[in-house]
């Protein structure tokens, strides 16, 4: 699994430096777990399902990032994964998860992520996929997260490197007062990959705010439908969501943005657009020398860095 | 010699006739400066000579250096040596403006290009060309772009626009910057004062050139319909 993650994430060796928490799962099989000064790392498995919990103590800054490393190498699999990730008040950390899938041609991942934020905590969670170019994985991530007063949430999801597969995301942020979330969904779809992505934000504290970003690359065949919600609720609350899906080829997008403000002084806006490469984008590449093809790739892979 | 030689140029579009019968030349290593009032079709022209699409004109010819640029599109016209300066130009997340100055670059490094246009390289280089750029900044970077292309011909339109007076000194030496490289400016801007530097002028008025010749006296001419 180290190895694999070596191919895909270039400092993938720090994870033997015993100051890096980290969590490595092949399968159900846990293959390395570290805790770190500050970072409790518990895993239990119960039959076919493996649970872990990651524990960032009260005003501990975690300056190196927690890995978690999770997938199989097979090309067949089914992974059921619990994890609850705590940061108790004032606590900062960086999570980085690597999913890993580069063989799989029939799998599936599942996984049920619990995060608590304390009051005052920081936690920035990037989650980065990579899959094998057979698309038969279906990837199953349901996140419930909770902030309490004055805690920051910046949360990245990445799917742009091999075929997705089947994807369903589902996501739910709720924001206590002056509470900061931020979550953004890069996705990259070609073949038949189907890409299912719904971000619910609650912003049910005083002053809370919130961006729900999601950025959908498709071709071929591939479908996505990408549901954000974003609900004020309280007095103060700020809110925006962000989405642009490109389609090429005979894919298919489509974005439901659900806007839900039931506090006079709560304001939620949101911008979507759907469809192709901007015309005034592509021609100013071309007006550079680029093919409109290069142009194209170059729009992409910008919207999805 | 003339690089750009346009022809009997007529563009219409919802009905309505913006170019009619239009001519122009623009020598070899000369700043040409086009004067006209909003509306009177001078960004429509930019994007007639550069391609774009819904750009096609009913007729006339435009030919670049002998060759006619019909059914040619935007990138082939790019690598025949013209470029175009957008009077609002595009955002774009994720690219870089250091990789932006490379793209077809022929001409100084990114920095240097970003110099010339007054902005701080150690601050620009790296962010995105997205909306977290200021329009001035914005506008300033899409004319260091015409640095480094070095293209033979750049068509800037409205350089000045959002840019602040004390810039546009900046401005008028990036143009003669090009002209030195050896290339041709087709300078359109609405703001007569922008054209005190071209070595020629035209008056753009109802769809057609009413005037060229001196700089001045276009300026006039413009002024006085004004």
């Amino acid at each position: 699994m180290l190895t694999a993650l070596s191919a895909v994430y270039a400092d993938a060796a720090t994870l033997a430096d015993p100051r890096i928490a980290h969590v490595v799962v092949d399968g159900n099989r846990v293959v390395s777990r570290q805790a770190a000064p500050g970072v409790e790392v518990r895993v239990a498995q119960d039959g076919e399902r493996l649970a872990a919990e990651l524990v960032v103590a009260r005003g501990a800054h975690i300056e190196a990032p927690i890995h978690t490393c999770i997938g199989f190498l097979g090309a067949r699999g089914a992974q059921r994964i619990d994890i609850r990730l705590r940061l108790e008040p004032d606590a900062a950390a960086t999570v980085l998860a690597h999913c890993l899938f580069p063989n799989a041609q029939a799998g599936s991942h599942a996984m049920q992520a619990t995060i608590e934020l304390g009051a005052g905590a920081t936690l920035r969670y990037l989650e980065g996929h990579y899959h094998g170019l057979a698309g038969g994985m279906l990837v199953r991530p349901q996140v419930s997260v909770r902030l309490a007063a004055g805690a920051r949430y910046f949360s990245d999801f990445s799917l742009t490197q091999g075929a997705v597969g089947r994807l369903a995301i589902e996501q739910h942020v709720s924001a206590g007062d002056d509470a900061v979330a931020e979550i953004t969904a890069r996705v990259f779809g070609r073949g038949k990959d189907d890409i299912r992505i719904r971000d619910e934000l609650v912003l049910a504290g005083r002053r809370s705010r919130g961006l729900v970003k999601t950025r959908v690359a498709l071709c071929g065949e591939a479908r996505a439908e990408v549901v954000g919600i974003t609900r004020g609720q309280a007095e103060g609350a700020r809110g925006h969501m962000d989405c642009l899906e490109l389609v090429r080829d005979r894919a298919v997008a489509r974005a439901e943005p659900i806007v839900e403000v039931s506090h006079p002084l709560a304001k939620v806006t949101h911008e979507a657009a759907v469809g192709t490469v901007d015309q005034q984008q592509l021609e100013t590449l071309m007006a550079h020398g680029l093919a409109p093809e290069e142009a194209i790739d170059l729009i992409v892979t910008g919207i999805l860095q | 010699m003339p690089l750009l030689i346009i022809e009997g140029l007529a563009y219409r579009a919802n009905g309505a006739a913006i170019l009619e019968g239009l001519g122009l030349e623009v020598r070899e290593g000369e700043i040409h400066a086009l004067l006209g009032a909003n509306g009177a079709g001078k960004t429509t022209l930019a994007r007639i000579v550069m391609g774009c699409a819904g750009y096609a004109p009913q007729a006339g010819t435009v030919s670049f250096d002998g060759c006619d640029l019909a059914g040619l599109p935007v990138h082939e016209r790019a690598r025949l040596g013209i470029a175009l300066a957008w009077q609002e130009p595009a955002r774009f997340e994720g690219l870089a403006v250091a990789q932006y100055l490379s793209l077809g670059s022929r001409g100084p490094a990114p920095p240097e290009c970003l110099r010339r246009v007054g902005l701080p390289p150690q601050q620009f280089l790296r962010r995105a060309l997205d909306r977290s750029l200021s329009g001035g900044e914005r506008k300033r970077i899409e004319l260091a772009s015409m640095l480094a292309l070095q293209p033979r011909l750049a068509l800037l339109d409205e350089p000045a626009a959002g840019i602040d007076m004390p810039s546009l000194e900046e401005i008028e030496r990036l143009i003669l910057d090009l002209r030195a490289a050896g290339g041709a400016v087709l300078l359109i801007t609405h703001v007569e004062p922008v054209a005190r530097i071209a070595d020629r002028a035209s008056w753009l008025h109802d769809g057609r050139i009413a005037f060229t010749g001196d700089p001045a006296a276009a300026a006039a001419r413009y002024r006085e319909r004004a």
